[in-house]
Order: C-alpha cells, then sequence, then structure tokens
C-alpha cells in the first residue's frame, strides 16, 4: 500500500500550521500555494494575537472571559464549544511561538509586551512591533522550510487550486495547476486540508491581498462542500484608501490610544493639526463611555459611516474622518506601531506622528466560510451561563477537551469525510463580527489543534480506495474548462466580455448591497446584477491565448467562482432578516434570536445556491444585548433585556 | 465605502489630474525567449501606483502604436509593502511596484516609468521572475530555530528590549531580493545544482545572524558558519554595499555583514584549534 499523505492547500498562517503539526506525526504533507508560502497573505495582519496571560488573569481576566468576550462579539453567532477550546488554548500558542523566535515586544524586564485591543478592556494582546502577523507568518515558514529540507514536507509553490477530487462523499485528492508551465495534474491525498483564507476580493477593493479571491473555497462549493454563514463579512473601520486597493491602519493605533474624531463644524478647511481640541467631535468616546475607541469594528464602521454618510460631517466633506496619534510620544510610536505608519507615510505621504491620519471602512475578514463540524468536549453545563464579569471564578478550567474533543477526527471537517477546512476559510470561530487580534489566534489554534485530528484521521483511515479514472477524469474536466477559456484568448474583448471589467463591477455592487448598511430590497437588486454578470461571464473573452503562464486564464477562472461565492453571500444576506454583528439591516434593525440565531447554511445544488438555517450549539453561554454600553441606546438595551429575560 | 480614492498623495499637488503617462515595459513570453520592449499610456487615477496603472494596461492592453497585445505579466501580493513579491526594476532601480506612486514619478504630462525585470534570477514571463534560489539560500544557512516539537513546553527565553529591537528589524526581512539585484557579486545561476557553491547573498547572511543571536538559534551556530566560511559564503562579499542602500525596509545588511565575517573567522580559527578541520 502507498504511503498515506495529506495535502494542504495555502501556507498562511492556518496551513502551515496544520503542515508543521501533521508532518511532526510522521505523516508526509504535501502544501500548495499560489504565491511562496512566506508571501501569504497572513502577512499583513498588523496589530496582534490574544491569549489570556498572566498579568491580565491578576487583574480578573481569564481564558473563560476571553471565551466569553468572543462569543458576545460575535453576537452569539458562533458554535460555542470551538471557541472556549480555542480561548483555553491561546496560552499555549503564544509560548510556541516565542520558542519559535518570534520578537515580540518586551518590556524592560524581558517579559512579553501587551496591548489593548478592540472588545476588551484588558491588555490581552500580545504583537511584534506592527507587523505581527507577519511575524508570525516567518516563524511558521521557517519550520516548514526545516521539515521541507529533511523531507517531510514538499512544497507546491506557484500552484493553483483547481478542484477536490471526491469519492462517495470521501476526499481522496485534488487536481492542481501549475502557474507558470500551466500543467494541470491530480495529487492523492488521504485527507485535503483547505486553508485558502478569505475572499476580499469579491468586493474589489479590499485589505486583502489580490489572491484573496475565496476561489478555493468556491471550487469546493460547487464540489458540494457547504459554505455557512456567507454573508458574514467583516468592513475594517480604519483603512486608506487607494487606487488598486484599501490598505489596512491597524486597530492596534487605537489600543495604543488613537482617537477617532471629525471637526465639530462641517467642512471645516483647517488642517487637522489646526483644529482646538473644544472644535473636535470624539463621537466614539462620547457615544461609547466605556470601551470609547475600542468598541468593536462592525460598531466602529457603521458610527464612521454614519457620521460621514448621514450626517455628511466627513473631513474635508469627504467620506473619511480622523484617526489621531499625534497626541503620542514619536518614540513610543515607533517602537510599537512603526511598520503601520510606515505604510501611512509611503502611501499618503503626510507623517502620522504630526498629522492625524485620514481613514475610511473597507471590507477586511470574512467570518463566513466553509461549514466545519466537531466533536464537543467534557464542559456541558446543564444550563447556560449567564454574563462572566472581570474578578468571577470561571464556571470551568484551562485543560485541554473541555470545549471540544483533543484529536476528534471531525474536528474542523466538512461535511465531506476527509475534506477539512482551517483558519479563515472556515466558518467556526467569530459568529458575526470577529474581534481584533483573534484572527491569528484562530488559524494557528485551527492547525495545531485541529492538526492532529486530521493525523488521527488519517491514521485510522483504511487508505484511499478510488480507481486512476477518477483522478484522469477530475484532470481531464479542469483542461477542458482551462481550454474552453484560453480558446476565446485571440478574440476581441468588449467591456461586456471583459474578465476585468466583470471582476470590477462585481466588487463595486457587492460593496454597495452588502457591506456597511443592507436592506432587502438593495439585496435584490444586487441579485439580479449578479445574474446579468453571470450571463456575461458565459460569454467571457480572455485577452491572452498563452499556453505559458497565462494570468488571465487564472484570473477570470477565479471570477467565474467569485461570482458563485457573491450569490451565496447575497442569498444569506436575504434569508438574514435581522441585524447581528456585521451583518446590518436597515429594514430589520433588531437582533432576532427566536429566529435566527442560527447558521444560514448555502448549498449548491442543481447550479444554485439554497439557503438552510441550521440550529447552533447554545449550550455554554446565554445570550445578552449587544450594545457595548452605548449611551443613546439605554431603552433599547432595557428592551432586548425583557425580551432576553422572557 | 472606499471604493474611490479620496485621499491626495504625496504630489498631488504638483502632479496634474487627467496627464497621460507612458510605461516602455521589457517583456519576454518566457524562458529562452527574446526580451523586447512594450510602451503604453495610461492615464492614472487619483493615487495611482504602479500596479494600479499595471491593471489598467491588463484590462485593456493597447500600445501607444494601436496594435493590441497580451496583458503583461507581473506579480504581486500584499500591495503594502510587506510580501515582497511585486519587486521590479523600475527606471533602472530595484524596488516594490506597490509603493511606487505614479504622483512621484510621473508628476508630468508625457512622463515615462520604465519597468524591467530583477536581472538576477530567471524570468518567468514579463516582469515575473523565479526567486526560488534565494529561499534555497534560507535553507544553507538553516535560518530556523530548531525547537523540539510543537507541543506545550512553556515559553522561550526571555529578552531584553534593546535585543528584541535588534532581532525584530532582522526579521523583518521580506525575501524581495532587492539586495541581491543590487549586488556586484550575485550572479543570475539558472543551473540549481550550482547554487550550493555560488554566492549566498545579504539576505541570507543578515538571517544567519538573526538566529545565531537567538538562545535556541544558537545551537546550529557552528552549522551556520560552516556554511558562511564555505564557498559561496560571507569572504564572497565585495564590500560594495549596495545592498542596504537599496533595502526597502533598511535592514542593518551590511552590519549583518561584518558580523558574521568576524564570527566566521573566530569559528575558523577555534576550529582549527579544536582540530575539527
Amino acid at each position: 500500500m502507498e504511503q498515506k499523505r495529506v495535502i494542504v492547500v495555502g501556507g498562511g498562517l492556518a496551513g502551515l500550521a496544520a503542515a508543521i503539526r501533521i508532518a511532526e506525526q510522521d505523516i508526509p504533507v504535501d502544501l500548495f500555494s499560489m504565491v511562496p508560502v512566506k508571501r501569504s497573505h497572513s502577512v499583513c495582519a498588523q496589530g496582534g494575537i490574544n491569549a489570556a496571560n498572566d498579568i491580565a488573569k491578576q487583574q480578573g481576566y481569564s481564558e473563560y472571559q476571553h471565551f466569553d468576550e468572543t462569543i458576545y462579539g460575535g453576537d452569539y453567532l458562533a458554535d460555542q464549544a470551538p471557541v472556549l477550546e480555542m480561548a483555553n488554548f491561546g496560552p499555549k500558542i503564544i509560548d510556541l511561538l516565542d520558542r519559535m523566535g518570534v520578537p515580540f515586544n518586551r518590556t524592560s524586564e524581558g517579559y512579553r509586551q501587551l496591548r489593548l485591543f478592540g472588545g476588551s478592556l484588558f491588555k490581552r494582546t500580545h504583537f511584534s512591533g506592527a507587523s505581527t502577523g507577519q511575524q508570525l507568518l516567518y516563524a511558521l515558514d521557517e519550520q516548514t522550510r526545516r521539515y521541507e529540507s529533511e523531507g517531510k514536507v514538499t512544497k507546491y509553490e506557484f500552484w493553483e487550486f483547481l478542484a477536490p477530487i471526491i469519492k462517495d462523499g470521501k476526499a481522496v485528492g485534488i487536481v492542481a495547476q501549475d502557474m507558470r508551465t500551466m500543467q494541470t495534474r491530480s495529487f492523492k491525498g488521504d485527507a485535503v486540508v483547505m486553508a485558502t483564507g478569505g475572499c476580499g476580493l469579491v468586493f474589489g477593493k479590499s485589505t486583502n491581498s489580490v489572491i484573496c479571491t475565496g476561489a478555493a473555497a468556491a471550487r469546493c462549493y460547487r464540489h458540494g462542500v457547504w459554505y455557512g454563514n456567507p454573508e458574514m463579512i467583516q468592513v475594517h473601520p480604519t483603512a486608506i484608501p487607494g487606487a488598486d486597493k484599501c490598505r489596512l491602519m491597524s486597530e492596534s493605533a487605537r489600543g495604543e490610544g488613537g482617537r477617532v474624531w471629525v471637526p465639530k463644524k462641517a467642512g471645516d478647511t483647517r488642517p487637522g493639526r489646526e483644529i482646538p481640541e473644544g472644535e473636535r467631535w470624539y463621537f466614539l468616546e462620547e457615544r461609547y463611555p466605556d470601551y470609547g475607541n475600542l468598541v468593536p469594528r462592525d460598531i466602529a464602521s457603521r458610527e464612521i459611516f454614519d457620521v460621514c454618510v448621514n450626517d455628511k460631517m466627513g473631513v474635508f466633506g469627504e467620506n473619511q474622518v480622523y484617526l489621531d496619534l499625534t497626541h503620542k510620544d514619536r518614540e513610543y510610536l515607533d517602537n510599537r506601531l512603526g511598520a503601520i505608519l510606515e505604510i501611512y507615510q509611503k502611501f499618503v505621504g503626510e507623517d502620522p506622528r504630526e498629522n492625524p491620519m485620514r481613514i475610511f471602512p473597507a471590507v477586511h475578514y470574512s467570518m463566513g466560510g466553509i461549514w466545519t463540524t466537531y466533536t464537543k468536549g467534557n464542559y456541558d453545563p446543564s444550563q447556560p451561563h449567564g454574563m462572566h464579569n472581570p474578578g468571577e471564578t470561571p464556571p470551568i478550567g484551562t485543560e485541554m477537551g473541555l470545549g471540544m474533543q483533543l484529536g476528534a477526527p471531525n474536528n474542523m471537517m466538512t461535511n465531506i469525510e476527509g475534506l477539512y477546512a482551517f483558519g479563515e476559510v472556515n466558518f467556526a470561530y467569530h459568529g458575526a463580527t470577529r474581534l481584533g487580534a483573534n484572527a491569528l489566534l484562530s488559524c494557528i489554534f485551527d492547525g495545531l489543534y485541529n492538526g492532529l485530528s486530521v493525523a488521527n484521521y488519517v491514521k485510522n483511515n483504511g487508505g484511499i480506495d478510488a480507481e486512476q479514472s477518477l483522478y484522469d477524469d477530475a484532470v481531464k474536466h479542469e483542461e477542458d474548462y482551462s481550454k474552453s477559456l484560453i480558446d476565446t484568448g485571440s478574440a476581441d474583448a468588449t467591456p461586456e466580455t471583459n474578465p476585468y471589467t466583470i471582476a470590477n463591477e462585481l466588487g463595486v455592487e457587492m460593496t454597495e448591497a452588502s457591506t456597511v448598511v443592507k436592506t432587502g430590497e438593495r439585496l435584490e437588486k444586487a441579485e439580479e446584477k449578479l445574474a446579468g454578470l453571470r450571463d456575461r461571464f458565459s460569454r467571457v473573452r480572455l485577452g491572452d491565448a498563452a499556453s505559458w503562464t497565462n494570468q488571465s486564464l487564472s484570473f477570470t477562472r477565479a471570477t467565474g467562482d467569485m461570482l458563485i461565492l457573491a450569490e451565496a453571500i447575497i442569498k444569506g444576506g436575504i434569508v438574514r432578516k435581522e441585524s447581528r454583528g456585521s451583518h446590518y439591516r436597515l429594514d430589520y434593525p433588531d437582533r432576532d434570536d427566536d429566529n435566527f440565531m442560527k447558521t444560514t447554511v448555502a448549498k449548491f445544488e442543481g447550479n444554485a445556491t439554497r439557503i438552510d438555517l441550521h440550529e447552533i450549539d447554545t449550550r455554554l453561554v446565554k445570550p445578552r444585548p449587544r450594545t457595548y454600553g452605548k449611551t443613546d441606546s439605554k431603552a433599547s438595551e432595557k428592551k432586548q433585556e425583557t425580551a432576553a429575560a422572557s | 465605502m472606499s471604493n474611490t480614492a479620496t485621499t491626495p498623495a504625496t504630489n498631488s499637488a504638483t502632479a496634474k489630474q487627467g496627464r497621460t503617462v507612458r510605461f516602455r515595459i521589457l517583456r519576454c513570453d518566457g524562458p529562452g525567449k527574446p526580451s523586447y520592449w512594450s510602451e503604453f499610456d495610461v492615464q492614472p487615477e487619483l493615487n495611482a501606483n504602479v500596479i494600479s496603472c499595471l491593471k489598467q494596461i491588463a484590462e485593456k492592453p493597447v500600445m501607444v502604436d494601436g496594435k493590441e497585445v497580451t496583458p503583461v505579466v507581473w506579480d504581486s501580493g500584499c500591495l503594502e509593502e510587506v510580501c515582497g513579491a511585486c519587486t521590479m526594476v523600475i527606471n533602472g532601480k530595484v524596488r516594490q511596484s506597490c509603493t511606487c506612486l505614479i504622483d512621484d514619478y510621473a508628476p508630468r504630462d508625457g512622463d515615462t516609468i520604465t519597468l524591467e525585470p530583477m536581472s538576477k534570477f530567471p524570468v518567468v514571463r514579463d516582469l515575473w521572475v523565479d526567486r526560488e534560489r534565494l529561499f534555497h539560500n534560507l535553507k544553507r544557512v538553516k535560518a530556523w530555530v530548531p525547537i523540539d516539537n510543537t507541543y506545550s513546553l512553556g515559553p522561550g527565553p526571555k529578552e531584553s528590549p534593546e535585543s528584541q529591537q535588534t532581532h525584530y528589524k532582522l526579521s523583518e526581512c521580506m525575501s524581495c531580493g532587492c539586495c541581491l539585484e543590487a549586488c556586484p557579486q550575485f550572479t543570475i545561476e539558472e543551473d540549481e545544482s550550482k547554487w550550493n557553491n555560488a554566492f549566498i547573498g545579504a539576505h541570507a547572511i543578515s538571517q544567519a545572524r538573526l538566529f545565531n543571536n537567538h538562545e535556541t538559534g544558537k545551537q546550529l551556530k557552528g552549522e551556520r558558519l560552516d556554511e558562511l566560511a564555505g564557498p559561496g559564503g560571507v569572504a564572497d562579499c565585495g564590500n560594495a554595499q549596495n545592498c542596504v542602500k537599496v533595502c526597502p525596509k533598511e535592514i542593518p545588511l551590511t552590519e549583518s555583514i561584518g558580523a558574521m565575517g568576524r564570527a566566521t573567522t573566530i569559528h575558523k580559527i577555534a576550529s582549527f584549534f579544536s582540530g575539527k578541520k
């Protein structure tokens, strides 16, 4: 019998952590990535990684509080048990990264430095300057290179995932294409881990890298893999709008004391730094006295949107607000935020240490993603716990296996046996909003904790029982599709059938219809627009007939997949007739737990998307109104509390 | 939402909006094929960079003579200058194309910007080069911390803030290859079997320094110094000091080369007296 192998698709934090953990169990790993893994999108993460730590714990914080914050932040949409396991496991991840040599910022005594982040009143974010994702990715990249040189991991860089190969509901391999030679071939795998990240490019300009099309997830979706909460897309409040993308300005800028404001006088023409303190409107601090500038991202984005779009109070009359760090010491800023301040300076040409930065919200992260399951752990309270207050003794400890069962083969497995989804590409941890600095945590947690599940599945599985023709047919199918697209290459492209034009129009439509504020009417209009774009895509013309390194082919194929995913995002939004976390429906402004504290599960059947509602695991924590103490919402808070109690 | 850029950039005060900028691009259809120049006119968007102009060209690849051609191929990723992918030679100087703002490079109507692929790596197509050798050289110096495993074994070593700042600076290297493009000693080598004896380059020497300074990374110090003492090692540096001038992250590469040069010398002497070599 052939030696068992695991395929990992994607070389960001989740993929690399999985590759390392699985290879360590003496199972060879084939690692696929569209880019050299060191250039994966995880490098863009800036602010930090959350975990309970000794200092915060002595101030009344706990792993359990981290869990409670994450569930509350996600507006009770996440299955609760996996989140508990992640929060409990967090400190172990920090220690491991520390051992790998991540240069975490240090205190004068040599301990790891901490900073504040959104959605928490405690310092529980570990960081490495303002390029934490980059530093974490490099540490995992180095360990992967070590295993590569020992022959335990085989990299396929510049290879694009085209399809999973599934036999009788079980994953047995993949089809992939070399982006340089254009060779398409199949690979056998006893298990396949998808760790392919988010889908920001569906929205045109986002904070994501150019590879974050969501196409890999969409290709699984087309092959019957379920997709959970597609409508849950995070819009980051602070980004720098640009011609090619929106560049993130990390939440750590606010964690380190950054203040968001606009001039009290609409259209004030004075430069920000010349406007006296008394003539500035710090609207987040005014509306949220407890959390201030550190309210979760969906709330900050909506408030900024409200101030600019509805109140027309944006800086210089445009859609932008100030993010101000000029009151902080230069050396302090350079030490803690140097990397992001340089980004601002390089792209805007102003020194953010001297002038307040001008920022606006941008699409950033997908909480939704491939649907995954798990085996619940030992903690099973007789009734859900109420709100957890700082300093209270947590109802349970922190040992492994309380939330999810350690090593259970189905942890983060999709509805297809042997096919897993790790990191941003799954839907598991962040519910309806992700808290800042929880993404790096969930990616690495998946790789390490659930990498063991993959290894166990492979060890206990009888091996691949699939005939060669299954693989050959899968390759042929993809080759035929590629050829049909390439054959259009020499024909004259019109804007009507130009793939770049179609993708641009998709981005504009999705940004307008399905980001900060949504309505049923607008979403339905978007559905029609998507149908039109799909029709145009069926007549798409490539513009490049080359059989060597044809980027137009890759982009065009991804555009077709983005159209499929966009449909799921819009349909999920239409079905969810409520407001929850990042999903804000103007026509249904309240959260509706009775009908919608459920996962919207998109299923691709008969060439169309169907949305089902699935029950979620709410055994551990009782839902409460998610207001973050907003001053003008005390009345509605009361109302929701009464409703929740009844 | 942010689909329209509103923030004025550096030179937007002087740069004329609605102007036409000419892109002169050195193209190549694939390995072994001849290189040739193509010219495109672009009207840059507000806050345009080289990437957004290349995107415009991809959407409508029509040359200045009106001839429609295939879209230009290039490599890119984060577009925030942290991934290193979009490195190319712009107006004769190597740099990332994402941070190359058109208002700075071509503020006037009719200004020209020249784009070429890096010359020290084999061209895949057009502006896309194959930098595999750069990653290979990280293996040569074992640029990693040899941890036991990924199980829970407590924290890593404590570190002073000063040491962390040095460590972080070196660790910001994104393997873009600017230092290699600018180095007279680093020459293109398409034959993989010769990589282990060819000059390893400033980036890998600096990574060796990073891991030799780490408490656990030190365990492999001898092996790293053996590699740097061998053919294509630190002695091959010609001290042109171009590397440090082009590093986009301002990593003190010449300082690293100096430190590793001294360490290699001491290592050789120590090895000689201990009878190892």
